[in-house]
């Protein structure tokens, strides 16, 4: 899984997997680390660990997400295992949690479980789009902040909300796309882009990835990162569409940095009319 | 009785977390582990000392595969 690319970050004393950026170059910046990918990958939902382990390897990833969930003494396999052999951090989340209180008691589990403070916050408002409780939100972010966490949340795709929580001490945000699983793409792309004047912080776009093209468009809107879960787990070929995501958040993030030409109604040559013949 | 996981079990108040790990053959040792009881944590530092009392709920997690 490493290749000779794969060298130490000089920011950080913590090696790194990751070999889409060269050491110290161009790094994907949260909190105190960084990171060559800009790919994050979320775990959910593959059909096995197997095919996990191999999509991890394609996607190149240096973070994965993981749930908290009660033991399961006839379950196969060990994931944490697997996580640990990959060589990958891990990020927890609070998926499940409708309170902040629930999210702040997940968080602190978690956190004596991986022994890590970082975690992804997510404060769910509505079963049906699982789109984010705002106030519960900020309010669970305050206090994982206070606790000493790294705290990334999942927000909704509105730049105001996005700066309360950088106001509050987070480490990331994380808009949707479009709902969790939905695969609808990036649904308000004006929006993404305000977030981004709006916060210096790390934007990763977390949910409604449904292919490689919002992916990247996520990247050219100025997001520093792409979490995808559903979009390569639920893929037909999850390993393929592993790569994919990796070298669609590669492009986008060179596109972005190059500078899009201005879109425009009529036709622009790019042949010179000069020196053109009289026949 | 003790309820570990959602479950009413044959852990007894006076039996330590330890023992209701054991319970669900999760070894002291277990590496991605963390206990709650009645909504506070308990750490892994206490789980041979902390003591159960009677009704007490126990919430044993572990990693799973999620977004």
């Amino acid at each position: 899984m490493l290749d000779a690319t794969d060298t130490p970050s000089p920011e950080s004393d913590t090696p790194s997997r990751g070999s889409d950026a060269a050491p110290g170059v161009d790094r994907l910046r949260i909190a105190d680390r960084t990171f060559g990918s800009r790919l994050l990958l979320g775990t959910g939902g593959f059909p096995s660990l197997a095919i996990l382990g191999e999509a991890i390897a394609a996607s190149g990833c240096e973070i994965v997400t993981v749930a908290l969930r009660r033991v399961d003494p006839g379950a196969r396999g060990s994931l944490i295992d697997l996580l640990a052999d990959a060589g990958v951090e891990l990020l927890p989340n609070t998926a499940g949690c409708h309170t902040a209180r629930d999210a702040v008691l997940t968080a602190r589990l978690a956190r004596e479980a991986f022994e890590t403070p970082w975690i992804k916050l997510e404060v769910i408002g509505d079963e049906d789009t699982l789109l984010p409780d705002a106030p519960e939100l900020l309010r669970a972010a305050e206090q994982l902040v206070d606790e000493g966490f790294v705290v990334l949340p999942y927000t909704t795709d509105d730049p105001v909300l996005a700066r309360r929580l950088a106001d509050v001490g987070c480490a990331a945000v994380m808009p949707l796309g479009s709902p969790i699983g939905s695969g609808m793409g990036i649904r308000n792309p004006y929006n993404i882009a305000l977030i981004r004047e709006a916060v210096e912080l790390a934007l990763v776009l977390d949910a409604g990835i449904g292919t490689a093209s919002d992916a990247a468009l996520a990247m050219e809107l100025g997001c520093d990162a792409v979490l995808a879960a559903s979009a390569i787990s639920r893929a037909q070929d999850p390993v393929r569409m592993a790569g994919a995501m990796r070298a669609a958040v590669q492009a986008g993030r060179l596109a972005r940095g190059a500078g899009r030409i201005p879109r425009r109604l009529y036709a622009s040559a790019s042949t010179p009319d000069e020196g053109l013949p009289e026949l | 009785m003790i309820r570990l996981n959602g479950h009413d079990s044959d852990v007894r108040a006076g039996e330590s977390v330890a023992e209701a790990l054991g319970r669900l053959d999760v070894p002291s040792d277990a590496r991605g582990v963390a206990v709650a009881v009645d909504g506070e944590v308990v750490p892994r530092a206490q789980w041979e000392s902390f003591v159960l009392q009677e009704h007490a709920r126990v919430e044993v997690l572990t990693a799973m595969q999620g977004g």
